[in-house]
Parts: C-alpha cells; structure tokens; sequence
C-alpha cells in the first residue's frame, strides 16, 4: 500500500499549500515504478478489448482495497475499451475543470495505441481509488502523474492487437504495422481494423509493461497538434455536464445560510415561518462545526437549512429567514487591522521566524549598495463562475445505507471519505459521480460543499436533494487566496550584481491549527536562495480565522510578484539591463542543474535562461516600441513549468494602464494539445492581468464583497494578444493550468514602471491609483 | 398554469411563483439546463437566453412578464443536428476551458450576428461585454465571432 499512502499525502500536501516543493518531487516520486504496474484485462458485456492499466497498485492491495465494480456490464474501471465496431473509449480519471484534461488524456492513450483521433471518445471515469489510484485536479499534476501511465495503457492495447492480427495471419509480428486504428502485413497487404482484431486480441494474455516499447518522440502524429476539447460539441448545444445541471427524479433543493462572519452559530430562527412558505418542505438548523479555518476537515459548518421543490423557492424563502447569529466562535480578522500591523511588523528587526539563512546576510547588507522595498497584496477570490452545488441522495436499505453524490469536485478522492465520515457511512458505501466542474482555479480541492450536500441528504430523508449556493455564499465562504506583506532588503555589490538578499514576509497564522496559512509563508527554498550565498528569509505571522486555500498557482501567484518586481527593482538600481541582470543570477548555476539544493526544487537554470533569452528575442527586448509602448519582463518556476514573459504596456496621462501584449516563451516540456496548452496560457495571462486590480477585504470576519458588482473581473474589451512560443524540451511534460499566471503580474508591472517610473508596491493597482483598461 | 413558447415549443408549467425568474423556470421546471446560472443580478451574462431574438438575462425576467414571447436558449441554437455556424467556430476555435460561460457568450454572439454581420473588434467589444469568462477565453472568442460571421458571408 506504500504507494497509495504516499499519493494521498501527496494530495493532502498539496492542498495544504504545500504543492510547489511537493510537486516537483511527485513527479519522480509518485508515479508508481512501472513494474508494480500491471495490466488487467477485463471481460465483460461491452465486448471487445477492455484493458486496464492498473494505477500502480499492487495485486494483493487491489484485492484489499474498495470492491472493484461488478464486472458485467462492464465499462468503468478500465483506462480502455475497444469495442468491435471499432469505438474506442478511454475513461479519463481525473476531473475536468477546463484545464483540457479529457482531451490531453485522449490524445496521449491514441497516440501510442496508434489510434485514428476520431475513432476516440473519452469519458469521464468512476471514482475509485483502488483501480485509479489518487483522483484529483491539481497542481498542473494531472498531466505529469499520467503520462507513463496512459502511454503505457495505449502501447499496451496496440501490442495486444499486433499479436492478435500475426497469430490470425501466421506471421510474425515483428512484420506487423499499425497506423489509424488498423493492423497492417505489407508483405501480403492485408490489414485488418483495430474492432475486428478486438475479440482475439481480448482472448491474449495482457503483455508485461516493461516490454513496452514507447513511440520516439519524432513519430508522434497526433501528441503536439491542435484538437478541439472532447466536450465542446455538447457544451455548444447546452447539454447536461456540469454538477447544477444534475436532475433526478424527485429531488428536492437545498441552500444552507450560514454566518456571514465566517464560524458563527445558530441562536435562533423563525423556522416554522420559512416552513409555511409556498413550495417549502423544511428548514431546520444544522448544528455544524463552528471553526471556519479548515473546511476541508470540518466539513460542515453551523448554519440553517432550507429544503424546497426548486431553486427559486428556497431562494425566496430565503429573503424571509431571519437568523440570530451568535457570533461568539466567529472570525473577527479586519483587513485593515492586518495593514496597520504588517506595517508596523516590517519595521522591526527582530521577533520573526528565520525560515532559512545562509552566509551572513546583515554583514553583506552593510557594505555596497543596499535597495529596500515593501509589498501589499490582498486576498482574492476564486469566482469561479459555476457556484458551488452538490447533489447527493441517502438511501436506507436492507443491506446497509448508502449514499449517491453527483460532484463537482477537484478532489474526489478526498470528498468522498469525507462524505462518508459526515453521514456516517464507510467508504465503499458511498459512490460519486464526478461531474464536469464549472472552474476549478483550486477552489474546489475544497470539499466543503460536498460535506454540506451529505449532511443534508441525510436530513432530507430519502429523497435526493441538491445543495445550491447562491454567488454570495461562494464568496462569502469562499476558501480565498491568501493575503500578505513582504519587506525586502537587496545588496548589491560593486559590478551591480546581485550579492546578498533579505526577505521578511508578514504572513498569516491559522488560529486553530497553528499552521501557516495556506499558500502563505514563504518557502525555504524560495528563488533566488542557493543562487546569492549571503541570503535569509523570514516570516511574521498575524492571527487569521478566516478559510484561506489554494488558488491558481497557489503561493507562486503571489510570491513571484513580489520576487520579480523586486528583482526589477535592484536591476534598476543597478542600472543594469533587467534580462541581462537576470541572465547574470542564473548564470551563476548555468550547467550544473543537478546540483542539489538548487533552489525550489526543479528550479533548472538553464531552462530558466533559455526561456528568458527567448521571451527577450521573440518581444524585441531593447528594440523600439511604438510611442508610448514599454516593456517589463518577468519569469517564474513553477508546478515544473519554467516560464518567462514580457509584458508591453502603455499607461495613460489618468494612470489607466493597457496591456498590449504580452510575449510569453514556456519551457513545459512537450505540448499535448497544442490548442489546450494555447488557451490554457491565454487564459493565465487574461486572470493574472484581470487579478491586478481585485482583491475581498474582511471587516469583523465578514467579506465586503459578495458579488462581481463589486468583483469586476475583465470582461472582453482590451484583451490583451498574446504570442506564445513553447520550448518543446525533452523533460517530461507538465500541466499548463498554473505555470504561465505567476510570471504575467510582475511583468506587467515592471512595464509600469518602465512607463512611469513608478513601482507598484501594493495590490490591487487601484491602491496606488492605476485602473486597467 | 403558465404557457411558454420555448424553442418553438408550447410549454405548459404547473404551480410555480410568477415571481420565479425564468432561468429557473428554464432549468428547474423545463430541464433545459443548458442556460447557466452565474451571479443572478445581471452581472455575468451566463444566463443569456433570446426573447424574441433580443438578449435577456434570464436571471432577471419573471416568467409571469414573459408572456406569448418566444424564448430561445442555446439548446434551440441548432437546427436538429445541424450546427449553427457560431456553434462551429466555437469548436473550430476550441473556444471553450471549464466551459460554463459559453452557452451565455453564444446566445450574445448569435443576437450580435444578426444584428450585425460583419462586426468590428470595437463591436464585438461592446456588445458581449456584458458576458463574463472566468477562464478568460476573450481572445477565441473574438475569433470565432469573426470567422463565424465570413463563413456566413461565404455562404451567402
Ligand atoms: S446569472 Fe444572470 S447575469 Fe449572471
Ligand atoms: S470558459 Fe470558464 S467561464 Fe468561460
């Protein structure tokens, strides 16, 4: 079981903020060694070919672990189903959260199964963990924790068909082709369809995956190209995908009001009024676990149920519940309170946590020329548009109960222990179904809405019933980005290069867990440590009872604005061109990427050096721009994607801000789908430019913003161009869902401050008088 | 009891508030779930629907002032199997990430199409401004509105 055990920490990890160290390492580490994989072939009604590649358990713990599905009639539980009229079906076990996933999937199963692309349809598979192993949406991870897997899955498939069709034919299969889902002989031209060769090929035994072998890159004919997502035909007529769109037979709806400052308990209601209430069944009060900071243990917190025939009923009946709040276990954090004492934290030397020092930074900051700078940014929401929702139905039977749960979740296999602790049930009594998500962006690695949608379905007796959250309660109890402050000292030594760097971050506490907040704190293996001798970093921290939680390049999104603007900042001060500057620091470990520690780990710098000096080239770097055009230059490490990106702005006589363009030249290994990866990056650099000028502020624990009135998120007009260009390295490849945001911020605002002269210090830009076009 | 003219179909609805907004009406009574629900205060655009060939926001109708209107939503777009040509460049263009904007960006670009066949970018800009993508697809869009719009020029 060690695998599985290392998985699920990993995920647990993950979710703690602690993905940028821990991702690199499940890269290596978390992908099962191959020859504890092994295929297993199913039979079944679907007929044909059904073949899985097991998730790297080991036989004996498969056996131990949650019942396999009854085998007849099969579909779920494999990776692949070839069927005799030549359909192929690929159960892609990870949810879809508009990263692209099903379709990466499907191209990468095809590509070493040699299928025709048209020939595939991907499906979205069960949850189940002991055939999948870890399920989840996260940490651009999806990608680089399958890779060998479905390559093998497909390899595996083709192998079985190839020896099908030399056994039929009497030749050796060494002769035998494949090309677009067929089987060719050339010596005799015969040829025979991949559905023909089904059925025999499903009587041979499963080859051994380490008698594998996998395609050369310079084969590929369909890893690389641009294919359209697999659901987009559905998406265009309005078909049913998402967790809302879940309707049975019967169900009823259900919302749960809650405290608005976060943690608050029920007093009292005027509940046998609200039960009056046209189309209104119930309304009871749910007890709850008032600690707000952890949703993801909690699972449930204080509040009052309503339970109607459809959604507007109990949005109505809603407007008529009037709720005593005992406030008493309520988050009381004041945004501006935080302000006040970072400020006052930053200026004092002492009472801080070294997180990490080496050299002798003060000495170093003593002598030569010595740059300070301190930042602000706030906390922001994830507002993804599709509000939380969950359906789940609880059924008493003869045999045991059993709970039914249509999920929009990131992280199934962590929502569905979660459920089952809540009702009360084991694991394997609980099912899930996962549903496409109508945006992830981290929130919903979160379960707390699917704890919710348990505890009422028991409470609703039987009936199944979908938990709708309204826009305010998604960001009211939103688990936000974190919020923080960060006083650098920089040095500088006589040729103006960087020589010793002093990080004081003022981040926050968890004041029930003790724990530094989720993507808060700064990392010890934060850039550029390792890469300047005389280096420190720090950390204050301030109470904080509000939920906090991983969002879009969690840590990285907000630690490369301030690393990076900063690091403008001492090239300025340097006088020194900024790519140049950069290029120096990297420099100093060019060809030795191996050399451990390196920085965050996976921090390779020569990739580092290769994607800026491309960005710099492909941008015009120190060309000139049209009038009134600057540049700004960023890059960023993360979730093992290396990526640089120049941004060209102009800013207005009213300090209105226009992003033009933005270059931007990403090291992700190979691209899968080239159409996926481009609009996954498009879409990092609209978010990072559109997160500039956002941020939700607490008052007395309660948000001040609950609705995109007051969350203006950019819209269509002045979309920035953005041309991309992928280095195709030979490292393995990583997902794109995060990678390109981190950098795209400080980039901008290093061409700001080419514009104006002015550095942007404090998030969001509207603090220090800038709007965006 | 409520008639309703929906993709051309006379829909009979029992026993709900004339109050109810007709997205709901759409989703919960009718099952037509293809219209989304974003924010409910008409600051999203994901519930985009046509009456009479205008773009409303459903979220903010009462069915009860809808009346013998013709209602439209993005599962009446197509012609049985038969895609619009918005619908196609939406998956030329592989417009779509999490994907639960664009019934609400559709229903905006097919009002601006028709309204308009040739667009300009500054069109474009200000008539589907009023719909939000959270994962930031504005640059496809933008595409496939215009090469939605030559392949109808190219048709015609
Ligand atoms: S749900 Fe109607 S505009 Fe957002
Ligand atoms: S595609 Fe996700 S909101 Fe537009």
């Amino acid at each position: 079981m060690n695998t599985v055990v290392t998985t699920e920490s990993f995920v647990n990890d993950l979710v703690a903020g602690l993905d940028r160290d821990v991702a690199s390492q499940l890269a290596d580490a978390s992908l099962p060694p191959v020859s504890r994989r092994g295929f297993i072939k199913v039979a079944g009604a679907a007929g044909g070919l059904v073949l899985a590649l097991s998730a790297g358990l080991p036989t004996d713990a498969k056996a131990q672990a949650r019942p396999a599905p009854p085998p007849i009639p099969f579909v779920p539980g494999a990776y692949v189903h070839i069927a005799t009229d030549g359909k192929i079906t690929l159960y892609s076990k990870n949810p879809e959260i508009g990263q692209g996933i099903k379709t990466a999937f499907g191209v990468i199963l095809a590509e070493e199964l040699d299928a025709k692309w048209s020939d595939v349809t991907v499906e979205q598979s069960e949850i189940n963990a002991a055939v999948y192993g870890a399920q989840f949406a996260g940490g651009s991870l999806s990608i680089p924790m399958s890779w060998d897997t479905l390559r093998q899955a497909g390899a595996g498939a083709r192998a079985m068909l190839v020896a099908a069709a030399a056994k039929q034919w009497g030749v050796p299969e060494s002769e035998v082709t494949t090309s677009d889902s067929t089987v060719l002989h050339a010596a005799s031209a015969r040829k025979a369809s991949y559905g023909s060769l089904a059925t025999a090929a499903a009587a041979l035994p499963p080859p051994d995956p380490k008698t594998l072998k996998l395609k050369d890159r310079k084969d590929y004919k369909l890893i690389g190209k641009r294919f359209t997502g697999v659901d987009n035909v559905s998406l265009v007529t309005g078909k049913p995908l998402y967790g809302i769109d879940v309707n049975l037979p019967g169900m009823r709806y259900a919302i749960l009001e809650k405290c608005p400052a976060v943690g608050g308990k029920v007093a009292s209601a005027n509940l046998e009024e609200i039960k009056k209430l046209p189309g209104i069944f119930d309304a009871f009060i749910v007890e709850g676990s008032p600690k707000a900071t952890n949703v993801m243990a909690t699972a449930v917190l204080p509040g009052v149920a309503i339970i109607g025939k459809n959604t507007w009923s109990v949005f109505s009946a809603r407007k008529q519940l009037k709720v005593e709040w005992d406030k008493s276990t309520a988050s009381k954090d004041s945004w501006t309170q935080y302000v006040a004492q970072a400020k006052e934290l930053s200026s004092k030397a002492q009472g801080e946590q070294v997180v990490k020092a080496t050299g002798d930074v003060d000495k170093a900051l003593s002598s030569g020329k010595t740059v300070e700078g301190f930042y602000q940014f706030g906390f922001v929401s994830h507002a993804q548009l599709e509000p939380q929702n969950c359906t789940a139905w609880y059924k008493q039977g003869p045999n045991g109960d059993t709970l039914e749960m249509w999920t929009p979740t990131q992280l199934p296999g962590n929502g569905l222990p979660l459920a089952a602790g809540v009702v009360g049930l084991k694991p394997e009594q609980v099912t899930f179904h996962q549903q496409r998500v109508g945006g992830g962006f981290g929130r919903r690695l979160l379960n707390d809405f699917v704890a919710e949608a348990a505890y009422l379905a028991k409470a609703a007796g039987g009936v199944p019933i979908k938990l709708m959250w309204t826009r305010e309660d998604d960001m009211r109890h939103d688990a936000y980005r974190v919020g923080g402050f960060m006083a650098y000292k920089g040095g500088l030594d006589a040729k103006g290069n960087l020589s010793a760097w002093n990080a004081h971050m003022i981040t926050f506490q968890d004041t029930a867990s003790k724990q530094v907040a989720t993507a808060g704190g700064i990392p010890a293996n934060e850039f550029p440590m390792n890469y300047v001798t005389d280096y420190r970093a720090s950390q204050s921290l301030l109470p904080l009872s509000m939920p906090v939680g991983p969002w879009r390049a969690p840590g990285s999104n907000t630690m490369s604005w301030v690393t990076q603007s900063f690091f403008h900042e001492l090239s300025t001060a340097a006088k020194r061109d900024h790519v140049e500057f950069l290029l120096e620091v990297f420099g100093r470990k060019a060809g030795q990427p191996a050399a451990a520690p390196a920085g965050p780990p996976g921090l390779n710098p020569d990739r580092a050096i290769g994607v800026i000096k491309l960005a710099a080239e492909k941008a015009g770097w120190g060309k000139p721009l049209p009038k009134g055009h600057f540049h700004g230059l960023a890059f960023y490490f993360s979730h093992q994607g290396h990526i640089a990106e120049v941004a060209e702005v102009s800013v207005d006589a009213k300090k209105k801000v226009t992003l033009h363009k933005m270059t931007v030249a990403a090291d992700i290994g190979p691209v899968i789908n080239l159409s996926g990866a481009e609009n996954q990056v498009q879409g990092c650099v609209v978010d990072a430019l559109s997160t500039l000028g956002l941020e939700v502020t607490m008052e007395n624990g309660e948000m001040q913003q609950t609705n995109f009135d007051k969350y203006p998120m950019r819209r269509i007009p002045n979309t920035p161009k953005v041309d991309l260009h992928f280095v195709e390295s030979n490292y393995p490849p990583t997902g794109l869902g995060e990678p390109a945001f981190p950098p795209a911020g400080p980039a901008i605002c290093n061409a700001i401050f080419a514009a104006t002269g002015h550095r942007i210090r404090t998030l969001p830009i509207t603090k220090e008088g800038f709007t965006l076009a | 009891m409520l008639r309703l003219n929906v993709n051309g179909h006379e829909h009979a609805i029992e026993d709900v508030a004339d109050d109810t907004p007709l997205l709901w009406v759409l989703r919960d009574e009718l099952k037509l779930v293809g219209t989304k629900f974003g924010c409910g205060i008409a600051q999203c655009g994901a519930c985009t629907v046509h009456l009479n060939g205008q773009p409303i926001r459903s979220c903010q109708m009462p069915v009860s002032a809808v009346g013998s209107g013709k209602i439209t939503t993005v599962e009446g777009l197509a012609a049985g199997e038969t895609l619009t040509a918005l619908q196609k460049a939406w998956i030329e263009h592989d417009v779509p990430q999490c994907g639960y904007c664009q019934s609400g960006q559709l229903m905006s670009a097919t009002a601006l199409l028709a309204a308009n066949k040739n667009p300009t970018d500054a069109q474009i800009d200000q008539f589907m401004a009023g719909n939000l993508c959270r994962c930031g697809t504005y640059v496809r869009i933008r595409k496939a509105i215009h090469s939605a719009a030559q392949a109808v020029k190219g048709n015609a």
